[in-house]
């Protein structure tokens, strides 16, 4: 094993920054959403795929990006609302392990619809126009559509940050994760905003599904590698924190790239290990509250 | 008598389900291909099933749900077809799938280190990205050993028998047989292992961890061998599937493995040990027999999706659960024999005064005491305690919690003489909750120790502190919502009977020693005998109130604390449990915090008052009644306004 050139670390050090703030991104849609309901979504990772499967088609009506774009959101969006509408509002007042299976369950229910309906089959959806090609930064070039995706979602991530603490409406949320008993009894309608928060945090896989869909194939099963990594993410940033699901999307991505330089074999294998060091050493993650579940 | 349903519980004759089990193993073969089931079809169902006994233990009786049993699968079968295609091992297929299933259990110990620490949503996620690594590790960096992505092909067949005399087992039923010598084996321990002390104790964690701990039970290491037993299952599952196929799949190791267990259970019904069998025949039959039909033959996976998130959401205790529901709901109303048996033998105790009559009683271990007075608590064991040399039973110097700035409670000096009742009073905010958990050992003191009979055991946990003889009840109930009372009493005797863990796991509830008699004795104390087989969830708030403490008390506590004993109770469940308090009060120390100052005036010896975290006053009855600081702070004065 060789120590990586300089160019070549540099290279992977923002190869790095690329995947984690996708993972940061998607992670921050699943934390919201478990920080405020307190419900861990398993079908997390199928509303990132819905996202680029909506996406694909409003591409192929549109030929726009942008609207591309906005119907992965409406797609992964109108999903969500009603998976929280006619099931897991439900599921509120029942113990963690029942949501943790139903939101499973309905993960594989839209899976396998979308297998129905669109095939197994990968479907394409090319770079946009206004991302082709290749940028120079520096001595470092890199495909233009990765330096766009990588700012589009550091806005939207301000965005959602905004959101939650720089709005009343963020406050309420906020507000809720504490106590939402509380919140309900001073006059709000806590249930309504949980829908809300439901719609963002799918709405916010959806986003992150369509834009990732150029680099990555769009196949019934995309979301499933996703979720999984974006459980790390929220192990090692601390579940429910907003925070730490940037923080530790951004971790994660690293460690993926850095390690992927001495080993490619090794890369997958290294989040792992890190996350149990991390648990044995930090059970609560890097932002968790102590005593917090 | 009382504990008739306890022995059912108890499986009585366990054998009677193995036995019907067998005979339906070994039907299979004749009845099956008349439904056109093949013998790959049976031999897949029984392996998905023998990976669900496992997983029914951790999930179904511990409560435990783990999305990353495939690791163990996997672990288990490619040790196991490593072993048997790469090594000179070939003729020995068993003892392939013996080391395969002892590494998985090994992974399980490491797996489980790291998971155990955190439970619910945690664990799940946690056990999903283990078994991920698994995955990933399989996939490249072993795939020297596990053939990456391609597998393991070429697993042996294997021979049954003597040099000499033996079987060639082949594929096809002769093949199922062998894995049904498994199946059979697998679930007999299983069904051992749920109706063992053990397997009772297990049930605690799931409906009530906090209260397990509190009652003295290690949760960690029965969590942990539940997870080892579960990992073991997998491993000879996984190992089995080689087997069958000739063939060890990468994607044994993948997600969808630990999904689809998940499932099977889930859909079968979980904490019934066949449910994730009858789940995996469901599955894999939807999977056979769809494919045949043509307009909906990509669609199984979708149907048992949306199976799946039904019986979630109506019917959560799945197939077998509902039918087991249905069975015990039509049998509970006519069995009227039980209970008048219990009356019976109750009403013939009273009369004869003779409440000695508790079977087990003799085979009560040595060291116990029995508390001799009053005649009604004779049946009650006591653990022996320690000898302090200040006579203290329990004692506290300078305790002092923080919670960041605020104080709960601020240098407390506290000496309670043995065989003392001692009240403790205050007003709402006193700290007297902190205080009451900082001597149980729930709470590790921020300054200051506790001493049980002289002995320091600042921070060693309400576990140890349980066993070391000192029980609490609770202000809010803590009981274990699923089991029934007699259930419940067992949980706590159990503790005391064996201690903080053990893996009695083949034995009977019933050859524990002293067990029967304990809970008898309990039950009658505080008089919920009749009520002895009724779920928890089936009685009125004020039985649950002396069940909760009747839990405290069948720890055999010397030292027994009580928070808020009448909370919430009708003015005539307060003068019997009054009465209560005074009858077990031979042979302990009490503490008793308490808001009903009437019934506290007339239980306690000796009163501390406490007040903004500290120590007001102290003093017999009287002097506390008549203390100016008290009336001030507390009681409410009668003079100038």
């Amino acid at each position: 094993m060789s120590m990586p050139s300089l160019p070549l670390f540099l290279s992977q050090l923002f190869n790095g920054l690329a995947t984690g703030l996708l993972l940061s991104l998607i992670s921050a849609g699943l934390t919201i959403i478990y920080g405020t309901l307190g419900v861990l979504n398993l079908a997390h990772g199928a509303l990132f795929m819905v996202g680029a499967y909506a996406g694909f088609l409003a591409l192929q009506w549109t030929g726009s990006f942008v609207l591309a774009i906005i119907g992965g959101m409406i797609g992964a969006l109108v999903v969500g609302l009603l998976m929280e509408r006619v099931i897991v509002r439900y599921y509120y007042q029942r113990p963690p392990e029942d949501q943790i299976l139903v939101t499973f369950g309905i993960g594989i229910v839209i899976t396998e619809l979308v297998r129905l309906v669109f095939g197994g089959i990968a479907k394409p959806v090319p770079v946009p126009s206004w991302g082709q090609g290749i940028t120079k930064l520096g001595s470092l070039i890199y495909p233009t559509y990765r330096i766009e995706m990588m700012a589009i979602i550091a806005v939207a991530l301000l965005g959602l940050y905004v959101l939650l603490y720089r709005t009343r409406i963020g406050m309420i949320v906020r507000a809720g994760i504490e106590d939402s008993l509380m919140v309900n009894m001073l006059g709000i309608n806590v249930y309504r905003v949980f829908l809300l928060v439901f719609g963002v945090g799918a709405m916010t896989a959806g986003f992150a599904g369509i834009l990732n869909a150029p680099i990555l194939a769009v196949t019934p099963d995309m979301g499933e590698s996703f979720l999984v990594m974006s459980f790390v993410v929220i192990v090692i940033g601390g579940v429910g924190s907003f925070p730490g699901a940037i923080v530790g999307g951004i971790i994660a991505g690293e460690i993926i790239s850095l390690t992927s330089m001495f080993s490619s074999a090794y890369s997958h294998v290294m989040l792992f290990a890190i996350m149990a060091v991390l648990l044995a050493v930090r059970p609560q993650g890097l932002f968790g509250i102590e005593g917090r579940e | 008598m009382i504990l008739r349903t306890l022995a059912r519980y108890s499986g009585g004759r366990p054998w009677v389900a193995e036995l019907i089990t067998l005979v339906v193993l070994l039907l299979c073969p004749v009845v099956l291909p008349l439904f056109g089931v093949t013998a790959d079809i049976a031999s897949r169902i029984l392996i998905w099933g023998l990976f669900g006994l496992g997983f029914d233990i951790l999930f179904g009786y511990t409560g435990l749900l783990s999305f990353g049993q495939a690791a163990f699968f996997g672990t288990g079968g490619f040790v196991s077809a490593f072993l048997l295609t790469q090594t000179g091992l070939q003729n020995d297929v068993f003892l392939g799938l013996v080391i395969g299933t002892v590494a998985a259990m090994a992974a399980g110990v490491v797996v489980g280190f790291f998971t155990l620490r955190r439970s619910g949503i945690y664990f799940a996620m946690i056990t999903l990205a283990f078994a991920e690594m698994f995955h990933f590790l399989e996939l490249s960096p072993l795939s020297q050993w596990t053939g990456g992505e391609n597998g393991l092909t070429g697993v042996p067949m294997p021979i049954v028998g003597l040099e000499s005399w033996h079987i060639q087992i082949s594929s096809g039923w002769s093949l199922y047989g062998y894995i049904a010598a498994f199946f059979f084996v697998g679930y007999v321990v299983a069904h051992r292992i749920v109706l063992s002390p053990f397997g009772q104790v297990l049930t605690a964690l799931r409906d009530n961890t906090p209260r397990a701990l509190a009652t003295g039970h290690s949760v960690r290491k029965y969590k942990l061998a539940a997870f080892v037993i579960a990992a073991g299952y997998g491993g000879l599952a996984g190992g089995l599937l080689g087997v069958l196929q000739s063939y060890m799949p990468p994607d044994a190791v993948a997600f969808h493995t630990s999904g689809q267990l998940v499932m099977q259970s889930i859909i079968g019904g979980a904490g019934t040990l066949f449910g994730p069998l009858v789940g995996a025949a469901l599955w894999l039959g939807l999977q056979n027999y769809l494919q045949d039909v043509p307009a909906i033959a990509s669609a199984w996976m979708l149907i048992l999706g949306v199976v799946f998130v039904v019986l979630i959401t109506l019917f959560r205790q799945g197939i077998l659960g509902a039918v087991k529901q249905l069975f015990t709901k039509s049998a509970s109303p006519s069995e009227p024999h039980e209970s008048e048996l219990t009356v019976e033998l109750t009403r013939r105790q009273h009369i004869a005064g003779v409440p000695d009559e508790h079977p087990n009683q003799d085979e009560i271990p040595d060291h116990y005491l029995r508390a001799d007075t009053p005649a009604k608590t004779r049946g009650l064991i006591i653990v022996p305690k320690g000898e302090s040399a200040d006579g203290a039973a329990l004692a506290c110097r300078n305790l002092t919690k923080h919670y960041g700035g605020i104080y709960a409670n601020e240098g407390i000096d506290m000496s309670i003489p043995e065989g003392q009742l001692r009240g403790i009073i205050g007003p709402n905010g006193a700290g007297k909750s902190t205080f009451f958990k900082m001597l149980a050992g729930e709470v590790v003191p921020t300054e200051g120790h506790v001493f049980l009979h002289g002995a320091d055991i600042t921070g060693l946990g309400v576990t140890a502190v349980s066993q070391l003889g000192m029980s609490k009840s609770y202000q809010i109930n803590e009981l274990f919502s699923k089991l029934t009372v007699a259930q419940n009493l067992a949980i706590p005797v159990l503790a005391r009977l064996r201690g903080e863990f053990r893996p009695d796991m083949l034995r009977s509830l019933d050859k524990v020693a002293g067990l029967h008699g304990q809970i008898e004795a309990t039950l009658e104390l505080v008089n919920l005998e009749q009520r002895a087989d009724v779920p928890v969830t089936e009685l009125a708030y004020g039985e649950k109130r002396r069940l909760e403490i009747g839990l405290a008390l069948a720890n055999a506590p010397n030292v027994l604390l009580l928070d808020e004993p009448l909370a919430g109770m009708s003015p005539r469940e307060r003068a019997d449990t009054v009465q209560l308090l005074k009858q077990i009060r031979a042979g302990r120390t009490l503490v008793v915090v308490e808001h009903d100052m009437d019934a506290m005036f007339e239980l306690a010896e000796y009163i501390s008052v406490l007040q903004e975290g500290r120590l007001l006053a102290e003093g017999t009855p009287e002097e506390i009644k008549n203390d100016q600081r008290v009336q001030d702070a507390y009681l409410g004065g009668m003079e100038e306004v």
